[in-house]
Order: C-alpha cells, then sequence, then structure tokens
C-alpha cells in the first residue's frame, strides 16, 4: 500500500470527505431550496409584510395655532398621495374618541402660537399621535410624516441664514414599545440557522446511517470524529452564507438597523450555528432514520424556538412555567443576543452572559453526543 | 505474521445482557482462502463480523485480523481491511468515478494512484460509458460489482462481504462470484457470509453457526460426507433445525 504522509494525508481526506458532501447538497434539490430558497421566501415574506407601503391613510388634524406656517404643513400632508385629511378637529378630548371609533390612524397636533415660536425661538413643535394597535404601520405613518416635516424644514431654511427647527413629538398609543417591530429578523434568524444547521445535519448523518455508507465509513481507516466533523463543515460554512444573506436582505428590504459590530453579530452567529450543530448530532445518534431526525427537528426544536423563544410571543407575558421553560431553548439566548447587537447597538459587556449560557449549551450537546455516539458503536 | 494464519479467533464471545450472540467461536482463515461464513438470520454472524472489523467490542475472547489484535489495534486492522455490506453501500449521488475517488482517499490513496486504479476498474467493468453517470442510474448488479471493486481498492490483505449478492440476478451473482475467486487468486482473503447454499459450495472452506455457535466447519466437500448429503443445503438444514 501506499501512504501519503500523515498530515497530507489528514487533510486530503478532509477535503475528499467536504467535496464529497457538496456533491451530496448540491444534487439535492430538496435540501438546496430549504438551504438557500427558505431563508429568502421567509425574509421576503415578513419584509413585505412588515413594511407595507402606505396608501391614502385617514389623519385628523388639530391645530392650536391656525397661521400661516401650520396651514401650509397641513396643504403639503394633504397634498401627498399618503395621507388624505380626514376631519379637523377642535380639542384634546377629541383625539380620543375618534381613535376609538377607528376612523383615523394619526393625528397631528400643531401647538399653540406654531408660526410664532418658529420665529422667536426658530422652534416649533407638533405632536404625531399614533394608533399603534398595529405597530408596524404607526411606525411607518410616523416615519412618512416626519420625513414630509423635514422636507419643509429644509424649504425654510434654503434662504434664511438662521435655522428653523420643526420639532415633532412622536407618541405611538396602545402598544408604546412596539414590541412586535424588528423583532422578526432575529427570530427568523434564528430558525434559519436552526433548520439549516440541526436539521440539515442529523438528516444528513442519519442518511449515511439509513444507506450503510456509515457503516463502511466506520470500517475505514477514518476515524469517526472525522466522519463528524467532515460531515457538519460544509453546514457550517452555508450557515454562514445564509446568516450574511439574511442579515444583508434585511438591511436593503426591510430597512432593519445594524447598531452593533457586524464583527461581534458573525461570531455570535457562529456560535449559536455550532449549538445548533452540536444538536444536530445529538439527533442523529438517537434517530435511526432521515425521517426520524426530521420529526424530531421539526417536534422538538422547531416548535419550541417559534413559540418559547420569545420570538413571537413576548416571554414577559407568558405563565411562569413557560418562563422557566424558555431557558433551556438555546434561541431564546440568542434572540436576546442579535436584538441587543442589532437593535441597541450593545457590545460584549452586555451580552457575555447569555453568550456564556450558550458557550455552556453547546459543550453539554456535543459532549453528551460524543458519549451517546460512542454507545451505539458498541 | 509468522504463518498464514489471516484471521484468528479464539472464544470471541459478544454478550446483549443475558443473550450470547455470539458464543465462544473459534476458527482460523489462512491467506488467499475463500471463507464462507454460514447460518440462519439472527445466528450472530453479522455480530461477528462486526467484531472482527472492528465496529464493534467483543465481551471476551481473542481475535486477530491481519496480525492485529481486534482489541487493541482495531486502527491497523482497519487499514488493512476491505468491506462490503450486506446494504449496497456507494453514493448514488455521485458519479462512478467520484465514488471511486472518494473511496480511494479515505483509504489514503495519493491521487495518481486514484487514478490508474480507477482507470483498471472501470474498464474490468465495463463502466467506461457510465463513468461520469451517477450511480444511483446503475442497475443494482452493476452497483454490487462497482462495491466490490472498489472495496478492493487499497489492496486490503482480507475483504469481509456480508452477503454480497442479496437481491441480484444468477447471470450476475455468477459474475460477482468470479470476480471474488479472481481476487483470491491475487492472494486476498474473502470473507464472505451468504444465504444462498449453492454459493457456499463455491468457498474453500465454510462455518455454519446455530444460535451464536459455530456448529460445523470444514470444506464443502467434506461436511456434505460428515453429514451424509448430496448438497449444502441439506448440510445447512439438517444443523439449522438440529
Amino acid at each position: 500500500m501506499r501512504f501519503l504522509p500523515l498530515q497530507a494525508l489528514k487533510m486530503k481526506r478532509f477535503i475528499g470527505f467536504i467535496k464529497k458532501e457538496f456533491y451530496h447538497i448540491f444534487r439535492d434539490r430538496r435540501s438546496l431550496f430549504i438551504l438557500f430558497g427558505m431563508p429568502i421566501a421567509q425574509i421576503l415574506l415578513f419584509g413585505f409584510a412588515i413594511t407595507n407601503e402606505i396608501n391614502n391613510v385617514d389623519i385628523a388634524i388639530l391645530d392650536h395655532s391656525k397661521d400661516a406656517t401650520t396651514k401650509e404643513i397641513i396643504n403639503k400632508i394633504a397634498a401627498s398621495e399618503y395621507f388624505s385629511i380626514k376631519q379637523i378637529i377642535e380639542k384634546e378630548s377629541d383625539i380620543e374618541s375618534i381613535f376609538k371609533k377607528g376612523k383615523v390612524k394619526a393625528v397631528l397636533n400643531f401647538e399653540k402660537d406654531f408660526s410664532k415660536n418658529l420665529i422667536k425661538d426658530s422652534k416649533a413643535t407638533v405632536q404625531i399621535i399614533t394608533d399603534a394597535t398595529d405597530p408596524n404601520t404607526a411606525n411607518t405613518i410616523s416615519n412618512f410624516i416626519n420625513a414630509i416635516l423635514q422636507k419643509y424644514q429644509k424649504e425654510l431654511n434654503k434662504d434664511i441664514t438662521f435655522v428653523y427647527q420643526i420639532v415633532p413629538e412622536t407618541r405611538m398609543v396602545y402598544n408604546p414599545e412596539l414590541k412586535s417591530v424588528y423583532m422578526f429578523v432575529p427570530g427568523v434568524m434564528t430558525i434559519i440557522l436552526m433548520l439549516v444547521s440541526a436539521m440539515m445535519t442529523s438528516i444528513s448523518i442519519t442518511r449515511e446511517k439509513e444507506l450503510g455508507t456509515m457503516e463502511i465509513l466506520l470500517v475505514s481507516p477514518i476515524k469517526p470524529f472525522q466522519v463528524i466533523v467532515g460531515k457538519v463543515f460544509p453546514y457550517i460554512f452555508l450557515s454562514i452564507i445564509n446568516a450574511i444573506v439574511i442579515v444583508v436582505l434585511s438591511i436593503f428590504i426591510f430597512n432593519m438597523p445594524v447598531q452593533g459590530s457586524l464583527l461581534l453579530l458573525g461570531l455570535e452567529s457562529v456560535l449559536f450555528i455550532i449549538t445548533s450543530l452540536a444538536l444536530g448530532i445529538l439527533i442523529s445518534t438517537i434517530s435511526a432514520t432521515q425521517q426520524t431526525a426530521m420529526m424530531i427537528s421539526l417536534m422538538g426544536l422547531m416548535l419550541p424556538v417559534i413559540l418559547l423563544s420569545g420570538f413571537i410571543f413576548p416571554i414577559s407575558s407568558m405563565p411562569i412555567p413557560l418562563q422557566v421553560i424558555s431557558n433551556i431553548i438555546p434561541a431564546k439566548w440568542f434572540i436576546i443576543i442579535i436584538k441587543g447587537i442589532m437593535l441597541k447597538g450593545v457590545g460584549i459587556q452586555f451580552i457575555w452572559k447569555e453568550t456564556l449560557i450558550l458557550l455552556g449549551m453547546t459543550v453539554f450537546f456535543i459532549g453528551l453526543s460524543v458519549k451517546k455516539y460512542k454507545i451505539r458503536l458498541e | 505474521m509468522s504463518n498464514n494464519k489471516v484471521i484468528q479467533v479464539e472464544g470471541l464471545t459478544k454478550m446483549f445482557g443475558d443473550f450470547a450472540a455470539v458464543n465462544a467461536i473459534t476458527f482460523e482463515v489462512e491467506k488467499g482462502e475463500i471463507f464462507g461464513f454460514l447460518g440462519a438470520n439472527g445466528a450472530g454472524k453479522t455480530t461477528a463480523m462486526k467484531m472482527l472489523i472492528g465496529i464493534s467490542n467483543p465481551t471476551s475472547g481473542k481475535a486477530t485480523v491481519a496480525g492485529f489484535d481486534v482489541y487493541t489495534h482495531p486502527e491497523e486492522i482497519k487499514k488493512n481491511i476491505g468491506y462490503m455490506s450486506q446494504k449496497f453501500a456507494l453514493y448514488d449521488d455521485l458519479t462512478v468515478k467520484e465514488n471511486i475517488a472518494f473511496f480511494g482517499g479515505i483509504y489514503g490513496l495519493s491521487r495518481k494512484r486514484i487514478k490508474e486504479k480507477s482507470a483498471v476498474l472501470i474498464e474490468e467493468l465495463g463502466l467506461e460509458k457510465v463513468a461520469n453517470k451517477l450511480v444511483g442510474a446503475l442497475p443494482l448488479g452493476w452497483k454490487q460489482k462497482l462495491s466490490f471493486s472498489v472495496s478492493l481498492l487499497h489492496d486490503p490483505k482480507i475483504v469481509f462481504l456480508d452477503e454480497p449478492t442479496g437481491g441480484v440476478d444468477p447471470i450476475t451473482r455468477r459474475q460477482f462470484w468470479e470476480m471474488i475467486y479472481k481476487a483470491a487468486n491475487q492472494g486476498t482473503t474473502v470473507f464472505v457470509t451468504t444465504h444462498y447454499m449453492d454459493e457456499a459450495e463455491y468457498c474453500d472452506r465454510v462455518s455454519i453457526m446455530v444460535h451464536g455457535k459455530i456448529e460445523a466447519l470444514d470444506t464443502p466437500k467434506m461436511l456434505k460426507k460428515q453429514f451424509k448429503v448430496e448438497n449444502m443445503n441439506d448440510v445447512f438444514l439438517k444443523l439449522a433445525r438440529g
């Protein structure tokens, strides 16, 4: 027999193994679809469902000044295709009743002496009150009104040396914290990474068992450990690509802010990918067929991720037992981490605890699957 | 190796709880021999074989394969044996060439060697036209022959075949046995389990396992004489029915 030098041999085996794994993936349309079609489809679906264009939204005006400037602003808003002024109200108490009747989505409340203030203090305030029972629409409406105000402000300041400032005060009523907005990107990202990493690996490992090729591999000089690493490696790579695709799509399509460090986001994602891969390996050690692996992945991983991770239902409003259970779900911690990085722009000093928990879980799952794997070999 | 015995087994036992799947079997296999390992379903053939190829730990007893101890040097054994399982075990979604390259690769063959080998192999099997086709598209008989050739790719000292001819037609079975003979003539020891008693006749020596024990072990000719029957089928029936 002719053997290559040991180190080169190991590397060559590994590369050969990975090449083979990519053949499997790229030749199977189903896995290709799950790998790349699904993340894009999910992001687009959620993205478009949430970034609804607004059109002719009914709003009401409460104008305490009734001067030239407010009239001009009102005209501009009325002239835009986005809004139509349904009603002019006269007193503050009408705001509540008009919202309750559901006639308008937003009320613009100009302060008294708007023009005068603008000239005297070069600063005037208008309150934008939106009905946030539909938080996404409310957010969009307030953004659009803001944009119109800013445009007007620019026009005002064009030929004047000092600056007039119109200060919009936004108030969201009925759901002031807008809890569900932007929540979906971290959620979808978590689900996709979990799905790709855990389900796809567990299926691909059990497939080798089902086809009998696992036995052949175990009889070969290649070590069981190398087999597993070789099998999960391509999925680490593909999951990272997926994470990038999701982040890029959400930035460009949904205008999702990424306030924090992209590097940190990347590293945390890799950690979560490894957690999921470890879970995938664990699933593959306890299931004999691809179908079982898929069922366990879907029921055992996806459902808890969707229901208990805080993705759709806020954990704070769950019954206490479920809140306790939610702690053992890796996705919960990952969602906290990426929300922190993407939305709040926090650094590692604020999320080290969650990171450690995730790391601990990963080590635990890997340890457990190594143990299970050995038992199976017996 | 001090002698020509490539497999030496003494009192090899595998317990699953209280149940002895393999109960103190003892036998030897010589270099270049075609050794038939027979037994009914559940007699313990596959379990015994798994211990020899290093994927199952014996409970007790001694065994060396290709001169290496199954307890202490399973990795050395793996380098020196080929294995073909009863399930067909090449990758359907890889081409003939890719399968050869992959398995050659995990056995540590150099790229040049793999090229040479695969050219010879493809020619011998007459697979030139389908060399770049997915294995999944080939008829079962071809796959089986290819699978056997792949298990011989790294020139192993011993090749273990676990019911290699299950489900193939008589002509292919015939061709398959011709390949086995060829390998044996070139010095490869063949350790084969089978259900087909006519195939048992082709073996140099056969052992018959019943309930975890080897109840008979000799050349087909001597076994027929011993049990005073015409063919191996009757030998088997006599033994299995006790």
